[in-house]
Parts: C-alpha cells; sequence; structure tokens
C-alpha cells in the first residue's frame, strides 16, 4: 500500500532531478543563440523539456525558428495523449483543466498515472507538475545568465549533451522491433537531407517519412 | 518583433492547446488504433531524427566528431540503466574531454 506521504516524496525526487536539469537548457539556449529573455519565456510559456531542446536545436544550426516551433509541437503531439490518459484518473472540472494544462508533461504523466486512486495520482501530478515548474524555471534562468558568460559551449561538451538528452528520452520507447526501425529510418532520412535542405528541414521530414512508413508497415502486420 | 519571438509564440499556443484538448476531448474520439498508433510512433520518429542531426548535422554537411563518441557513451550507460542526469554530464565530459586531447 502506497502511502500518500511516499507519493509526495516520490514526485519531489522527480522534480528536483528533472528540474535541476534546466540549466542545460538555459545554458543551451542562450549559446545557441538566444537571449536570456527568450530562454526563461520558453520555459515559461512552453514548458515542455524535450520540444524547447528541439526548438534550440533547430535554431542553434541556423534554421528558420518557425521551422523550429512545427517541429517542437509535433514532437510535442504525446502530450495530446498524455491528457487523454490523465482525464479519467484526475477528474477535472473545466476551470481545473485550463488551471492544469499547462503542467502535462512526461513527468507529471508518469507519475500519476503510476497511481491506483484519483487522490493518489493528483498528489503525483500536482507535486511532479508543480515542482518541475519553479526549478526549471529558475534553472533556466541561471543556466541562460551562465550560458552568456562561460563562453564557447562546446569546451565543455554541451552540445554534445543534447544529443545524449534525447536518446534518454527515446530510450525507454525503443521497446520493440517496429520503434527501433522507425528511430533507425528517421535518422537515416534526415541524415541524407542535411546537405540538401534548410536547417531543421531534415528533422522533420526524417520524422514524417518514418511515421508514414511505420504506420503503414502497422497495417500490413494486423490486416 | 523578430522571428524567435513569433517561434516562441506559436510554441506556446501549439503546446498548450495540445496538453489542453487532450484533457478535455472525449476519449473516444482519439481511440481509433491508427491515431494510437501514430501518436506511439511520432516521439520515436522525431527523436531519432533530432539526435542524428544533432551529432552528425555540421553546416550543410555531415561531421563526424566528439559528439558521436559522446552519444556511443550515452548509449552504453543507457543499457547499463544509469539514470539520465548522470548519463548526460558523462557524455558532456567525454565530448569535453576529446576536444582538450
Amino acid at each position: 500500500m502506497t502511502t500518500d506521504r511516499s507519493v509526495v516524496v516520490d514526485s519531489l525526487g522527480v522534480g528536483v532531478a528533472t528540474g535541476a536539469y534546466g540549466v542545460s537548457f538555459g545554458a543551451l539556449a542562450t549559446t545557441s543563440g538566444l537571449d536570456v529573455w527568450q530562454a526563461c519565456a520558453l520555459s515559461l510559456a512552453v514548458f515542455t523539456g524535450a520540444s524547447q531542446f528541439a526548438f534550440i536545436g533547430v535554431v542553434a544550426t541556423g534554421g528558420n525558428p518557425i521551422t523550429g516551433a512545427f517541429t517542437a509541437i509535433l514532437l510535442g503531439s504525446r502530450l495530446l495523449f498524455y491528457g487523454l490518459s490523465l482525464a479519467p484518473l484526475l477528474r477535472l472540472g473545466r476551470g481545473a483543466r485550463i488551471a492544469s494544462a499547462h503542467l502535462v508533461i512526461d513527468e507529471s504523466t508518469a507519475m500519476a498515472t503510476l497511481r491506483p486512486t484519483t487522490r493518489q495520482a493528483r498528489l503525483g501530478f500536482y507535486w511532479t507538475g508543480v515542482s518541475i515548474f519553479l526549478l526549471w524555471n529558475l534553472a533556466t534562468l541561471a543556466g541562460a545568465v551562465a550560458g552568456t558568460a562561460i563562453g564557447d559551449p562546446r569546451d565543455y561538451g554541451l552540445d554534445a549533451a543534447v544529443g545524449a538528452a534525447f536518446l534518454g528520452l527515446l530510450w525507454p520507447r525503443l521497446d520493440s522491433w517496429a520503434t527501433r526501425a522507425v528511430a533507425v529510418l528517421a535518422a537515416a532520412v534526415a541524415l541524407g537531407l542535411v546537405p540538401f535542405t534548410a536547417a531543421g528541414v531534415p528533422i522533420m521530414v526524417g520524422g514524417a517519412v518514418a511515421v508514414l512508413l511505420g504506420l503503414r508497415w502497422a497495417r500490413e502486420v494486423t490486416e | 518583433m523578430n522571428a524567435t519571438w513569433v517561434g516562441i509564440l506559436v510554441m506556446a499556443v501549439g503546446c498548450f492547446s495540445l496538453k489542453l484538448a487532450g484533457l478535455s476531448v472525449p476519449e473516444r474520439v482519439l481511440a481509433h488504433p491508427m491515431t494510437r498508433r501514430a501518436a506511439d510512433l511520432i516521439p520515436v520518429a522525431l527523436l531519432g531524427a533530432l539526435i542524428a542531426v544533432q551529432v552528425l548535422g555540421g553546416d550543410h554537411e555531415l561531421v563526424v566528431d566528439a559528439r558521436l563518441a559522446a552519444l556511443g557513451v550515452a548509449a552504453l550507460l543507457y543499457s547499463l540503466r544509469v539514470p539520465f542526469l548522470p548519463t548526460v554530464v558523462a557524455a558532456s565530459a567525454t565530448a569535453a574531454l576529446l576536444r582538450l586531447m
């Protein structure tokens, strides 16, 4: 039997670990050419780590920020399904849904959907979501200010941190032959396009081609 | 207002809409198996493409450098179930050290 107390403690643990990582986001954002305000605006108003990194990834390589924004939103499409699995667990009214929607992220969803009751799901969701929101934003500000001061981020291997961070998000999803194939295909198409297209385009096109082929393949298997 | 701010605004509106829509729409609207399947594949495909370009992409060319070694270290550590943060730090350190040498 999980106690309320242990749900809160677990949530805070995830909150601190994830929130602290905002330092890397802030530092990478300013070293990618954003100013401190833009870095902070992303963490405050977008508040979806993977999408934020995707956006600065595109901008850092000289891509159009609008292309970056659409890549980021596409990556955020999973949030739609997080909301869907959270809704019956959290049982929120209309006003509460609007007030809580901003907190729907990977970690808060994971910490809520682990729980058997509405009470504990809400505890997990809000303690994780709010603690990450506060720390992620403070850490972004600290990182962004530091990022303007440390000089070349490559000296610290910060550019390599992004690939490792994305791999950490991808790793738990590589649980079947099909998902691994889709990830590798997307990577291959994207790399093939790098020499010929504007920055940012290879990611969107590579991702789209792999999803379409993955869906086709799934239909052939199920039919 | 420059393009970066426009991009940030578009993202903020887009991501918030996705979050709120998920909490609000009746489940049957999105329950189609194909939609579910697409939702599972989109992050996998985009992350695969993002990693590849982040690690090997240069200015209109592919570049093999310390980033690839760092990604190898990260893959090794994840496969040994090392948590996220230490792995990211180890990957950065790998790239930083290789560049020092």
